[in-house]
């Protein structure tokens, strides 16, 4: 049983990825109508700036969690800034493949200075350590992990869905010439929403460092993962993003545990079977 | 919405006496290879890419249909024959024959599935069930994992045929192109490729003219997928080994960008692609990584500037068919 718990508990914590990174995929998708190919490339851009900070000026774990996300977010907005603006009105794979080569370029160079091998990052003093339920021991940071992935999840859900900001980037997914015509700035609307999507891959990628060490290529193989996860969940609603990414996360924990040979694999399949009896996704409206 | 291929003109006489010609030239061209002194086995690889290229375009350029996973195809058919000329001790012919059925069978589950979403979803579908083959092929026990299947032997062409002779193989995997090519350029021609092409600019209105364009979608894919497992067949007798690296996403975008740099939708601009991303591999081999980095760039500077490929902006400059 110890065993199954751990899966369980490892599944919660991938899925904790996916829900972020599906979630900023969605946001990022309805305004740009660019599907983010470098999102996987900008979460480890997020570990690897959490590993700079420490190594280079001394800052630890919880200034990074702050300021990873938003020095990749303003990257992310230079992206935005200085390409992907100009595909707008192009067909929508356009945006896919100039996010590849963005992915390529970005991953390329830091293969070049820091290889394919992992390097650490400590798990922060406070977070050290683990403690008994009774039925299982669970890591700290591992719980750690878990709920603060979901409050920054529920966050972002509340940001979009019931805020007067988030009214206005809905309306502006919808119609967006409508909405300039009231007179709200939409283009830095875009822009910002891309780098509200980056900075919530970025945070996973802070939140991913002392779990699974930073890797120039840690979020190469991820990104095809959690476009899966997209394609079963439907990009049509923030909820559903994030109830399919934890819950996909915890499906392949239990898949760890009782067939741990399909545990690579199972994600996909799952996306068949969708496919199959509900070719919408699960939340997600006809395209 | 400007789609990907927006200023294709419309088949004509003239269009097709063009390109017959260009056909030609290259098909002289690439006769004479083994005179000239070039590296066959250079040749050789970009010609298997090329046919590659050129059953992808068929997908995107003809279809709109961008897919993401075509490694799956090129890797699936070189296991299949790797094996088949290995371990079962086939002859060529049927060692081809096998693999390019294997990838045919595939095209039709994965078509199956995939084709069943449009647009961007296509894409990730597509990328996703090549990422779950990966895996597939990295835990069965006859693909070797890691190491791949390696040292197979090339054997003789109808029994007739010595491949393990470079030049031999080279006019082999030639006549292969070649053949490959002349599908892809009569399927694009045909009713059918007219039917494909009308999807591609307004499926709704090609749906309610009367047309099942799924059977059409799922046909091409169908079609591309065999093509480029003939392409993934050809390619084993080439490299002698079957590995994870054909069959990884890196792969499937290799082919993007061949496809882009020539131009999606031009008749020959995937080879001409294919030709100048394996050139630029040998070349900058010694680079390492940078190698991404400047495919990366490619992408980037292609999708920004130069959308429409070397081929494409030829043909746009001399308002002619390419």
């Amino acid at each position: 049983m110890q065993a199954l718990y751990a899966q369980l508990l490892v599944g919660l914590i991938n899925g904790s990825f996916y829900a972020l990174l599906s979630l900023g995929l969605a946001v990022i998708f309805g305004m740009l109508n660019i599907i983010n190919f470098a999102h996987g490339a900008l979460y480890m851009m997020g570990a690897f700036c959490a590993y700079f900070l420490l190594n280079l000026t001394g800052l630890g774990y919880w200034p990074a969690l702050i300021i990873a996300p938003i020095v990749v977010g303003i990257f992310g907005m230079i992206l935005e800034r200085t390409m992907l603006q100009w595909l707008a009105g192009l067909d929508h794979l356009y945006g896919l493949l100039l996010t590849f080569g963005i992915a390529l370029i970005v991953q390329g160079v830091f293969q070049n200075y820091f290889g394919s091998s992992g390097l650490p990052y400590a798990i922060p003093d406070e977070l050290k350590g683990g403690m008994n339920l009774g039925f299982m021991f669970l890591p700290i940071y591992r719980g750690w992990v878990v709920v603060f992935s979901l409050v920054v999840c529920l966050a972002t859900w509340y940001l979009i869905e019931k805020t007067r900001l988030g009214a206005y980037l809905r309306a502006a997914t919808e119609n967006p010439t409508l909405v300039r015509a009231f007179g709200i700035n939409v283009p830095r609307m875009i822009t910002l929403t891309y780098g509200l999507g980056v900075g919530l891959a970025a945070l996973a990628g802070v939140l991913s460092a002392p779990i699974n060490q930073v890797r120039p290529l840690m979020g190469a193989d991820l990104i095809i993962v959690v476009f899966a996860v997209v394609v079963i969940g439907g990009m049509g609603s923030i909820m559903g993003s994030i109830i399919t990414g934890f819950a996909l996360g915890v499906i392949e924990g239990l898949t760890k545990y009782f067939y741990p040979e399909a545990s690579n694999t199972v994600v996909f399949v799952l996306m068949v079977l969708v496919l199959l009896v509900k070719p919408t996704g699960l939340t997600g409206r006809a395209a | 919405m400007s789609a990907l291929t927006d200023d294709t003109l419309p088949a004509s006489p003239r269009a097709v006496r063009d390109e017959m010609i260009v056909f030609v030239i290259m098909a002289a061209l690439l006769v004479i290879v083994p005179w000239t002194g070039i590296y066959p086995f250079f040749v050789m690889q970009a010609l298997c890419f090329a046919l590659l290229a050129c059953a992808f375009n068929l997908l995107i350029g003809y279809g709109g249909l961008l897919s993401f996973g075509h490694a799956m195809f090129l890797g699936t058919a070189g296991y299949l024959t790797a094996h088949a000329l290995k371990v079962w001790g086939l002859s060529p012919e049927l060692g081809i024959l096998f693999g390019t059925a294997g990838a045919a069978a595939l095209g039709v589950i994965t078509g199956y599935v995939s084709i069943r979403r449009q647009g961007i979803y296509f894409s990730m579908i597509t990328l996703a069930l090549s990422q779950l083959l990966f895996f597939v092929y990295l835990q069965t026990p006859f693909t070797h994992g890691e190491d791949g299947i390696q040292g197979i032997p090339q054997g003789y062409l109808f029994g007739i045929f010595n491949l393990a002779k470079p030049t031999t193989l080279y006019y082999v995997v030639l006549i292969g192109f070649l053949g490959g090519f002349l599908v892809i350029y009569r399927t694009i021609n045909s009713p059918f490729g007219e039917v494909l092409k009308a999807i591609r600019e307004n499926e709704p209105r090609a749906i309610s003219l009367g047309y099942k364009t799924d059977q059409y979608k799922l046909l091409a894919f169908i079609l591309s997928g065999t093509l480029a497992g003939f392409a993934g067949s050809l390619k084993v007798f080439v490299a002698q080994n079957a590995s994870l690296t054909d069959v990884h996403w890196t792969m499937s975008g290799e082919v993007v960008l061949m496809t882009l740099v020539g131009g999606l939708g031009t008749v020959f601009g995937p080879v001409v692609g294919a030709f100048v991303i394996i050139a630029m591999q040998q070349y900058l081999a010694g680079f390492g990584q940078w190698v991404t980095v400047i495919q990366g760039v490619i992408f980037v500077t292609c999708v920004l500037t130069f959308r429409r490929g070397l081929i494409g902006e030829i043909a746009h400059f001399f308002r002619r068919s390419l």
